[in-house]
């Protein structure tokens, strides 16, 4: 036997896939991320944060998209954090011929995009569009649902991190109950962003019948990855939903991005899932469950829920209430499904 | 660029790399390597964590090799040591310890098959250095001088070399032609090893033979006694003597039907297991303590057990009437020391094994001018382990230290760093530990779950009937895996994930084998890398500390 | 070719001929015909290489469009009224990133009140949105400037509008000299953009760019619709000579050589105001006029030399700038600021009121007496207007005056009950 059959027998791989590279893996085998050839569709020098998540969930996509593409990509950009940190004048972090418009018309701008690619000869040029919560599921919403009824050939990805940071942190359809936002501030009876609102844009996508629907988040690069590779992969309109941190928003600490991120799907309060025409056909289960306290606890904005002799239990029950409707909905700890 | 561009809204690629972010920072990151748990453990000073990054890879060989720089008996070691590393193993506080002993004896057994020999680079030096001793310690120390380069000649006073490895430690603990070809790759290496031949005169060696130095590590062989009233002499032995006549090669101990051994250590249960093995109807322990207390490691007590034999814990003998033992009934005070109860027993037993330690026969050292003995008959050696005679120096179980075969492998390269250095008119300085690798630096999220791989043990009626080796060796495939079980704690092992997750692009990897390092222009300070390093192997600092 | 036809399909036809890669369509009245008929093209195949995309607004129909530009396709769409400013912000960014889109402005009132006929405040609200904005005269100009506006904006990388008046010429029906695609071919080359996203070359498109940029930004914006001053004319001129007609342009003057008192207006209403020069010149009236066709860039220079020999100018204007008068008169008196003419504004045709032959030569006949004012709004009902200027003197609700006038006739009956009673 030789060593290299003994290798790939055994299939035990020290970290597995849950780092970013593996030096035991085959080459094939490892993310986009750990290569030294990745593309850095947004390199260094940019305006973002420390530590912040949607650089990086930015460049995780994009990068896999880039490898799927064999280069031959074109990305639009709403306005937003994203736009805004890599591209002040006059320099621009991007790597990848990029065009930005305006907040709200990012899937429209990516719809015209693509219709030029194919006129001009360029079919085989792939269009990505990508904004914020806000330019998402606020603002682009019109243009977003316009373009998947179309089924336009683009792959739109949200980098959702659950306000508009940008203007400072202001409440979006996408900022969770309870949250401290600018417009939702922590004061009063009920502090924070209220109960029984907000839009899940991912099932509402879905709703589209479009080829393919994905949530990820910065936590998991191996599973961003796969997601858009196989976004890639197909042609239509596809969307994929990136849980992005932002320490500044969340009052989170800056190394802290990706531990929160994985509470997040930990928790079940973000539920990892794929979906093609409309149906879930896959879901990433929880790998070690936690409450939703340790992912609350650790953010700022949720720090009125935790107030020292007044924790405000009902609303922390109501949140794990949410999470545990997530698990049971997507079956997040696999109780239905064989593992 | 090749067309003018329109002004402003429209900008070339990459231009951002003039914005050198790095002025953001308050703190940096820094890569380090923090001292793995098995490392700091390991008596014999392996460097446990570098040879399973080679056996993690399949390299074996060269994981081997890592062994070797530290350690030339990988097949024994893998054997007989109580592992302190895998007590110290941060996996254990995930489910359980890699079986680093299991994997040290597989490399073992690879390093046979193959035929793998350490690498020997160093130049003659023309220095010569007597050994006096081919034990543990002895072997080491010979193994080690002759790596320096020195000429090395072991002297050892029995017929075989191997010393407590061979008299001590039973063959199905220790299978003899492991033990005989690892002794042999290290003679292989050029040590010259002269049997049978006791050394009497220390200062005749310097003098008259012209030694430069001399490394003594005589053992401790001498079998403690007590006094126990006997009205009928019954047959009484003492453990160590009664190992080593399993190894004479002649007939086995005749020992009777009924077998009592009283001692609660680790050679407690060997000979009781050997009494076993060698045919007796029924071997005891008596032990003054309970099993809480007893030195011996407990699988020890539990191979024992599941091999028949049978423990009278918390006894102490009395009195021997021909064949019929008294014993008094002890229980543990609240200092946790045994205290008679007045009530006593009798068992019955042909033979009556001692096994309450052993002692050093230091005479041969009385009159070297300089040596001192200690009350309890062991060698004071300074930190470079020189006795008070320049150029003598001493190791292993003879002088104060834990007695085991790791210990004295340890001390045998640690005696031949500093002999080495003494050599050359230095005194030998160990470098600085690097800070612990807690199990709190580690991010065990990235850790695929993975149970130990566990070796099978010999049928336990095999056990009772023969000396073939109880526990089995493993697999390649288990060997493998059970590397890569490895947390890597406190050095870096390419996983790619500072590279991956840094939100600036300041992390720059430098290829496989040559890690990574910091890109300060760009990085901004955040800590990501550091929090989300598995190993601990990135730390923060302060900027301009 | 000659054809009698709408000149929504005329304009339709005339695009088409353009070859536009990428159509956006978004139905609002009265320019759907136009894209609906550029569809059709579409659809039957007689327009290949062309994407025809239904959106889902108007401002998602300049949004693709930009998104095609940008792609280095040649994109054009068209809309009128609240759909212009619906995808106001588009507009902007359009002119903003130099994208030459070519857009059909089917001139139309803005609401409230909701009103559907003609008249050009939707044109004046983007007037200083960075395009170029030309006005069409007749169907036959509408299709041609069509023709020129690709060309224009494709040289100048600078999107243009065509100005077209709702219902009076989209729909209405007459002869059009269609040219031949080898025609049109020979006057429009194929589109170069100067920047387009392209993997090979990956700039970034769109930047933000701060105070210590953003005014020579804007200054840039400005030197390109000076330069169109120029272009303008010259494409003009070469039109004429693969076409053989005059179109475009930035001004044109009727019998203005002698006029004393010169109408000036822009797109259809020309026609009206020409056919009262012609008969007040019969009259013996020194009257002409001058109808803009460029309205940005503004040809101040022009207008100045074609206005100088008047003694009065009188603006003839679709649109109102509230709590000021005019906004193309403003304009006018400042091609005029160094001449000592009195400029009237007189606003007309506001929300599809019918402009008469009448009406213009009544405005004339007061311009000479010296009785026009200064602002006139041609054929306002005066005694509707008093009425509800002294009702509400009488009573205040606040919210609209459609519900102010029912509160009151509410409250007056109520008043008569309790006096029966």
């Amino acid at each position: 036997m030789s060593e290299e059959t003994a290798l790939q027998r055994v299939k035990f791989y020290q970290t597995g896939t849950h780092t970013v590279g593996n030096r035991l893996m085959d080459e094939e085998a490892r993310s986009v991320q750990s290569s030294i050839d990745r593309s850095n569709a947004i390199t260094s020098g940019h305006r973002a944060c420390q530590g912040c998540g949607e650089a990086l969930g930015a460049r995780f996509a994009l990068d896999a998209a880039m490898r799927s593409a064999e280069g031959n990509l074109v990305a639009v950009n709403a306005t937003g954090c994203l736009e805004v940190f890599t591209t002040p004048y006059p320099e621009t972090s991007w790597q990848v011929p990029w065009l930005h418009s305006l907040f709200g018309n990012a899937p429209a701008v990516a719809t015209g995009v693509a219709a030029a690619m194919r006129r001009k000869g360029r079919a085989a040029t792939k269009v990505i569009a990508q904004g914020g919560d806000g330019g998402t599921t606020d603002i682009g919403f019109g243009c977003l649902s316009g373009m998947f009824e179309r089924n336009d050939d683009v792959l739109y990805i949200c980098y959702d991190n659950q306000a508009y940071m940008n203007t400072g942190v202001q409440r979006s359809s996408a900022t969770p109950p309870a949250a401290r936002t600018a417009t939702t501030p922590a004061v009063g009876d009920a502090p924070g962003n209220v109960f029984g609102t907000g839009k899940n844009m991912p099932l509402i996508a879905m709703a589209h019948n479009i080829p393919y629907v994905a949530t990820a988040t910065v936590a998991d690069l191996h599973d961003l990855e796969v997601k858009v590779t196989r976004a890639m992969s197909m042609s239509g309109s596809r969307y994929i939903h990136v849980l992005v941190t932002c320490p500044l928003g969340w009052g989170s600490a800056t190394n802290h991005t990706i531990l929160l991120a994985r509470l997040a799907v930990e928790s079940g309060l973000f539920p990892l899932f794929e979906a093609e025409h409309g149906a879930v056909v896959r879901t990433q289960k929880i790998r070690r469950k936690v409450p939703v306290e340790d992912y609350l606890k650790l953010q700022k904005r949720f720090a009125h829920l935790f107030k020292k002799g007044a924790e405000d239990t009902d609303r922390i029950a109501a949140i794990q209430r949410m999470a545990d409707a997530n698990i049971d909905r997507f079956d997040l700890l696999g109780e239905r499904t064989a593992p | 660029m090749t067309h003018e561009l329109p002004f402003a809204i429209t900008l070339d690629p990459s231009t951002s790399l003039a914005n050198k972010t790095g002025s953001w920072r308050t703190e940096r990151p820094v890569y380090l390597d923090r001292l793995p748990p098995c490392n700091n453990a390991c008596p014999a000073g392996e460097n446990i964590q570098k040879w399973l990054f080679h056996a993690e890879e399949g390299d074996y060989e060269q994981a081997f090799q890592v062994i070797m720089e530290d350690n030339p008996m990988p097949g024994v070691m893998g054997r007989v040591c109580y592992h302190t590393c895998e007590t110290a193993c941060n996996r254990g506080q995930l489910d359980e310890p890699v079986a680093i002993h299991a994997i040290e004896r597989f490399l073992g057994r690879m390093a046979f098959e193959k035929g793998w020999k350490p690498v020997m680079s160093a130049q003659d030096t023309g220095k010569r250095v007597l050994v006096v001793g081919a034990g543990p310690s002895g072997l080491s120390a010979a193994y080690h001088l002759r790596r320096f380069g020195h000429d090395v000649t072991i002297r050892e006073a029995g017929p075989m070399a191997g010393g407590m490895m061979r008299f001590g430690i039973p063959k199905y603990r220790l299978p003899r032609d492991v033990l005989d070809y690892e002794i042999q790759r290290i003679l292989d290496t050029g040590v010259k090893l002269e049997l049978n031949t006791k050394v009497e005169d220390i200062e005749a060696a310097f003098a008259d033979e012209g030694f430069d130095a001399v490394f003594v590590a005589v053992g401790a062989h001498l079998a403690k006694r007590i006094d126990i009233p006997a009205h009928a002499a019954g047959k009484i032995l003492d453990a160590v003597s009664v190992l080593k006549e399993m190894e004479s090669g002649g007939e086995p101990p005749k020992l009777g039907r009924r077998v009592i051994v009283y001692g609660g250590g680790n050679t407690a249960m060997d000979v009781a297991r050997t009494a076993k093995r060698l045919g007796v109807d029924e071997s005891m322990i008596v032990y003054r303590r309970s099993r809480k207390e007893m030195p011996a490691h407990d699988f020890e007590a539990t191979e024992a057990e599941d091999e028949g034999v049978l423990m009278h814990w918390l006894r102490t003998i009395k009195d021997i009437d021909g064949t019929s033992v008294t014993v008094e009934k002890m229980v543990i005070d609240e200092n946790g020391r045994p205290q008679p109860t007045g009530e006593f027993e009798t068992i019955e037993a042909d033979t009556l094994i001692l096994a309450l330690g052993q002692d050093v026969d230091t005479s041969f050292l009385e009159k070297v001018d300089g040596v001192e003995i200690a009350r309890d008959g062991v060698v004071t050696v300074n930190k470079q382990m020189m006795t008070g005679r320049k150029g003598l120096f001493a190791g292993g179980d003879m002088v104060p230290a834990e007695r085991t075969v790791t210990v004295g492998v340890g001390h045998g390269k640690k005696a031949a760093r500093n002999i080495d250095a003494w050599l050359c008119g230095e005194t030998y300085q160990a470098s600085q530990k690097p800070e612990l690798a807690a199990f709190e630096n580690i991010n065990p999220w990235y850790y695929d779950d993975a149970p130990q791989s566990k070796q099978d043990q010999l049928d336990p009626v095999r056990r009772q009937t023969g000396f073939e080796e109880v526990l089995k060796g493993l697999t390649e495939d288990n060997a493998l895996y059970e590397a890569r079980r490895c947390l890597s704690c406190g050095n870096c092992f390419e996983c790619d994930n500072c590279y991956g997750i840094c939100p600036d692009n300041a992390v720059v990897k430098l290829g496989p084998g040559n890690r990574f390092e910091f890109n300060y222009d760009y990085c901004k300070g955040c800590g990501l890398c550091a929090l989300e390093c598995p190993c601990g192997a990135i730390k923060m600092v302060k900027e301009g500390s | 070719m000659l054809k009698q036809l709408e000149g929504s399909a005329a304009v339709a036809q005339a695009v088409a001929l353009c070859r536009p890669e990428v159509v956006c369509a978004y139905p609002i009245t009265p320019q759907t015909h136009i894209v609906e008929g550029v569809g059709e093209l579409v659809k039957s195949g007689e327009l290949t290489n062309c994407e025809y995309i239904n959106v889902e607004s108007e401002f998602a129909a300049l949004s693709v469009a930009i998104g095609a530009s940008a792609g280095g396709a040649r994109a054009y769409t068209a809309t009128a009224s609240q759909g212009l400013l619906f995808m106001a912000e588009a507009v902007y960014n359009a002119s903003g990133l130099g994208l030459p889109i070519v857009m059909t402005l089917g001139n139309r009132a803005i609401g409230a009140p909701i009103n559907i006929w003609n008249d050009h405040t939707d044109a004046m609200s983007m007037k200083d949105a960075g395009w170029i904005q030309l006005f069409a005269e007749t169907n036959q100009e509408a299709a041609d400037l069509h023709i020129q506006a690709f060309r224009l904006a494709e040289e100048l990388s600078c999107p243009v509008m065509v100005c077209m008046d709702g219902f009076i010429l989209t729909h209405a029906y007459e002869r059009v000299d269609i040219p031949t695609q080898e025609e049109v071919d020979a006057f429009l080359p194929p589109y170069e953009p100067v920047q387009v996203l392209d993997p090979a070359d990956p700039y970034s498109i769109g930047a933000m760019v701060g105070p210590e940029a953003f005014t020579e930004v804007r200054y840039l914006a400005h030197r390109k619709q000076l330069q169109a001053l120029d272009l303008i004319p010259e494409i003009g001129s070469i039109f004429k000579d693969v076409f053989g007609r005059d179109s475009g342009g930035l001004v044109h003057p009727y019998r203005t050589d002698d006029a004393e008192t010169i109408f000036v207006a822009m797109g259809s209403v020309n026609g009206t105001i020409k056919d009262v020069v012609d008969a007040e010149r019969e009259n013996g009236r020194k009257v002409g006029s001058v109808s803009i066709c460029s309205f940005r860039p503004f040809p101040l220079e022009e207008l100045r030399l074609a206005l100088e020999g008047a003694k009065r100018i009188v603006v003839v204007e679709k649109s109102l700038a509230p709590g000021l008068g005019g906004v193309l008169a403003s304009n006018v008196r400042m091609a005029l600021r160094e001449a000592p003419h009195p400029v009237h504004t007189v606003i007309a045709g506001l929300g599809g009121r019918p402009i008469t032959m009448k009406g213009i030569a009544e405005v004339l006949q007061s311009a000479e007496a010296g009785t026009l004012p200064d602002v006139t709004f041609l054929s306002l009902e005066k005694a509707v207007v008093e009425r509800e200027v002294a009702r509400s003197a009488d009573m205040r609700h606040s919210g609209p005056t459609a519900e102010s006038i029912l509160k009151a006739i509410q409250n007056r009956s109520a008043q008569e009950r309790s006096n029966v009673s």
